[in-house]
């Protein structure tokens, strides 16, 4: 198969998450709030710019709090001349290693000069505070040289407010999924309406969706097989819950459905049911889109819903071959394909 | 062959739903310290640092481990992370013992927690997947139809499963740490409760949970040494298997087959419910007990639920197995830290440390959790004698 034909698709995974500060990154969270920065001092007496909650030479709780200066010194940098879309900046910028005055152990933040040319190890930088401070680190617009005009921001507001406990940090990430050749091959198939599996040579059951191996055995499978699009019941559960995002509206039936000719469940939707009568061994079959519908997705199978079957015997699930329930008395072997 | 090594500490934090009051490092602090001093301990004692949380996608800490060195004191020493999606807080202090067993190292911290609060974590493993439909319906979605096939083989009554959800809060309302305080709790308010994944109903299921569970584990030289009475490291197994293959056994999985015969053998067990004086199994869902009492051979396979029906797993009942005494996973669930909650409980019950919830008299208890689609295996012996 050419990598042409190996699917791929744009992923983004997203979580909305809130974090506790605890009381010492709370306490620096507030100060910039507040326009002010504060430190806390170590065992050894140096003072750490964002604070740390333990000590790293001992390990104790640290507890005492220095509020230090709104300027200080370059220590180390990187010029960013292509900023990323989540860098802080839309123009070139440099990442520093800045010692504010009175901190010990520099920290990290970004510079914005016009050029390269115009960062130098040594040089002072002073704060840029942002326009409305929320109690993050970005309150910190940024550093600019010492002694360049500020547009925003005077520096300590000293307004007495609540203590920052929390904060949101949502995180998206985005991917660039690329399928792989066996899940490649299976939604090809599925956008032509097919179900079709690969067979494991060694155990010789066959896997749909196909993963291009057996995990039983550790080996790949590479022959396919066409399987039906009827299936037998082999578990299911009501859902009584939305899942977010999906349109989907409780109660409905998530089942694991084994088509005949293959070995193993995939789960999807029943449908056109009454939920109380499913039960295990039940006979279904898949609802298909109309077939302009279809692309590379199980999607084009809108549900499976209960057909006029009698049931599969508990140990014949996952054994009936892809031309369907044998007649009574006929062998049952689950290899036919 | 293993050294003999032993449980001299344990701490835990107060299991709950929000600990907005400090940081993910002030939260595993908490517990450490706790354990520290319960060994009478501190850090200098300690030569490495063995911690385990669950999925980074629970608080989007990606790699914690690095921000939390300072916290554990860990300047200097060797530092792991383990991960083995639900079954962590076991393999966590597996992996710890036998760093300690094999002589590497001769006093070890170990620490496991899961801050869940921070994110949604019913729905952070079940996201949509790139080329399929979005039909993860969360862990419950997951473990219901395996649990109705437990009832369809077993022909167990409908109401094992309520039993079991009474039964654990029960016993964690003796529990200070448990999360779950319902002392009241009633099968009829369990029954009555919410079905969320039919057959699981929301009074069935665990809770969502903030917490830490730290252990000290040393030699037998320092044991010797340790304030209060060790537990004793008598057998350590950890088993795995693929979480889908044809053919697989997903109702009495494999994989736990062989991990407790492992462990049985190393301790000498050959009659779990005589010789065990009680157990702390990974029961997140309520019908996972019956179904654990077969995996682990306290009962017949399809008997399991007999067991919890007359009382057997029950300390308010007089059991002479009682399982879960803390209230187990069903009281509290802060995922990372709950196999290592099962393998403390299991100690604090031999080191006769377990108050209002104690075993009588107990000296040899199984610690057990599992995780990913009941994939990954992880179980000790503990007890109070070296053997």
């Amino acid at each position: 198969m050419s990598q042409s034909e190996i699917l791929s698709q744009e992923f983004e995974l997203g979580f909305t998450y809130t974090r506790s500060t605890g009381p010492v990154v709370g306490r620096f969270l507030t100060a910039l709030r507040d326009r002010n920065i504060v430190g806390i001092k170590g065992s050894d007496g140096a003072v750490y710019v964002p604070p740390m909650e333990y000590d790293p030479n001992t390990a104790e709780e640290l507890s005492e709090f220095v509020e230090v200066g709104q300027a200080g010194e370059v220590v180390s940098w990187c010029w960013v001349s292509e900023p990323r879309e989540s860098h802080p900046h839309d123009t070139a910028f440099a990442w520093a290693m800045i010692k504010l005055d009175g901190a010990d152990i520099p920290m990290v933040h970004s510079v914005r000069v016009e050029r390269e040319a115009d960062m130098k190890t040594g040089m002072r930088v002073k704060v840029q505070w942002a326009d409305e401070p929320r109690g993050h680190i970005t309150d910190i617009a940024c550093f600019v040289v010492e002694g360049a005009e500020s547009p925003l921001g005077a520096a300590g507001m000293n307004a007495k407010r609540e203590m920052i406990t929390g904060m949101e940090a949502p995180i998206y990430l985005k991917y660039h999924f690329t399928a792989g050749a066996a899940t490649s091959r299976f939604l090809g198939k599925v956008r032509q309406g097919k179900l079709v599996g690969q067979r494991c040579p060694s155990c010789n059951n066959v896997y749909i969706p196909p993963r291009g191996s057996c995990a039983a055995c550790g080996v790949a499978t590479e022959e396919e097989v066409e399987v039906a699009d009827k299936c037998t019941l082999e578990s299911f559960t009501i859902v009584y819950i939305p899942i977010p995002n999906n349109p989907i509206q409780p109660p409905y039936i998530i089942a694991n459905l084994i088509p005949d000719g293959a070995n193993i469940s995939f789960i999807h939707l029943l449908s056109e049911c009454v939920n109380e009568e499913i039960h295990i061994g039940q006979r279904v079959q898949a609802v298909w889109k109309p077939e302009a519908e279809w692309t590379y997705a199980m999607d084009n199978i809108k549900y499976f819903k209960p057909i006029d079957e009698p049931d599969v015997p508990i140990e014949q699930i996952g054994k009936i071959p892809a031309a369907g329930v044998p007649a009574a008395g006929a062998p049952v072997t689950g290899r036919e394909g | 062959m293993a050294n003999l090594v032993a449980v001299v500490g344990i701490g835990q934090t107060k299991y709950q739903t929000r600990r907005t009051d400090v940081s993910i490092a002030g939260l595993v602090r908490e517990a450490a310290v706790r354990a520290l001093q319960d060994a009478d301990l501190s850090w200098d004692d300690i030569e490495a640092v063995i911690i385990g949380k669950a999925p980074d996608m629970f608080e989007g800490v990606i790699m914690p481990e690095i921000y939390l060195t300072d916290a554990l004191g860990c300047n200097g020493k060797p530092m792991l992370r383990v991960h083995t999606a639900g079954s962590v807080g076991g393999s966590t202090a597996l992996v710890a013992a036998s760093h300690v067993q094999s002589g590497t190292f001769n006093r070890v911290l170990t620490v496991t927690f899961e801050k869940q609060s921070e994110s949604n974590a019913m729905w952070a493993l079940s996201n949509p997947q790139p080329f399929s439909p979005h039909l993860n319906a969360g862990a419950g979605g997951y473990f219901a139809p395996i649990i109705r096939e437990y009832m369809r083989r077993s022909g167990a009554p409908y109401d094992v499963g309520i039993k079991v959800a009474t039964k654990d809060r029960l016993h964690g309302a003796r529990n200070p740490l448990a999360h779950l305080q319902l002392p009241n709790i009633t099968m009829k308010e369990v029954e009555e409760s919410p079905m969320l994944w039919d057959p699981i109903r929301f009074l069935e299921s665990c809770p969502s949970s903030d917490g830490a569970c730290a252990m000290v584990i040393c030699n037998e030289t320092l044991a010797a040494q340790s304030p209060k009475r060790p537990a004793w490291i008598r057998g350590v197994a950890m088993r795995s298997e693929p979480t889908m293959y044809a053919g697989r056994e997903e109702v009495n999985p494999q994989a736990g087959r062989d991990c407790v015969a492992d462990v049985y053998q190393q301790a000498g067990i050959t009659n779990p419910r005589q010789q065990l004086d009680c157990a702390e199994v990974y029961v997140p869902f309520s019908w996972y007990e019956p179904m654990w009492l077969e995996n682990l051979g306290f009962a017949e396979e399809g008997k399991g639920w007999e067991l919890t029906m007359a009382g057997a797993t029950s300390l308010d009942e007089g059991g002479d197995i009682p399982w879960n005494c803390s209230g187990g996973v069903l009281s509290s669930n802060a995922i990372g830290a709950s196999g290592m909650i099962r393998f403390a409980e299991a100690a604090r019950q031999v080191r006769g440390d377990a108050d209002q919830h104690q075993v009588e008299g107990a000296t040899t208890a199984l610690g057990h959790a599992y995780g990913g689609g009941a994939q990954f295996f992880a179980m000790w012996i503990v007890s109070s004698e070296k053997g």
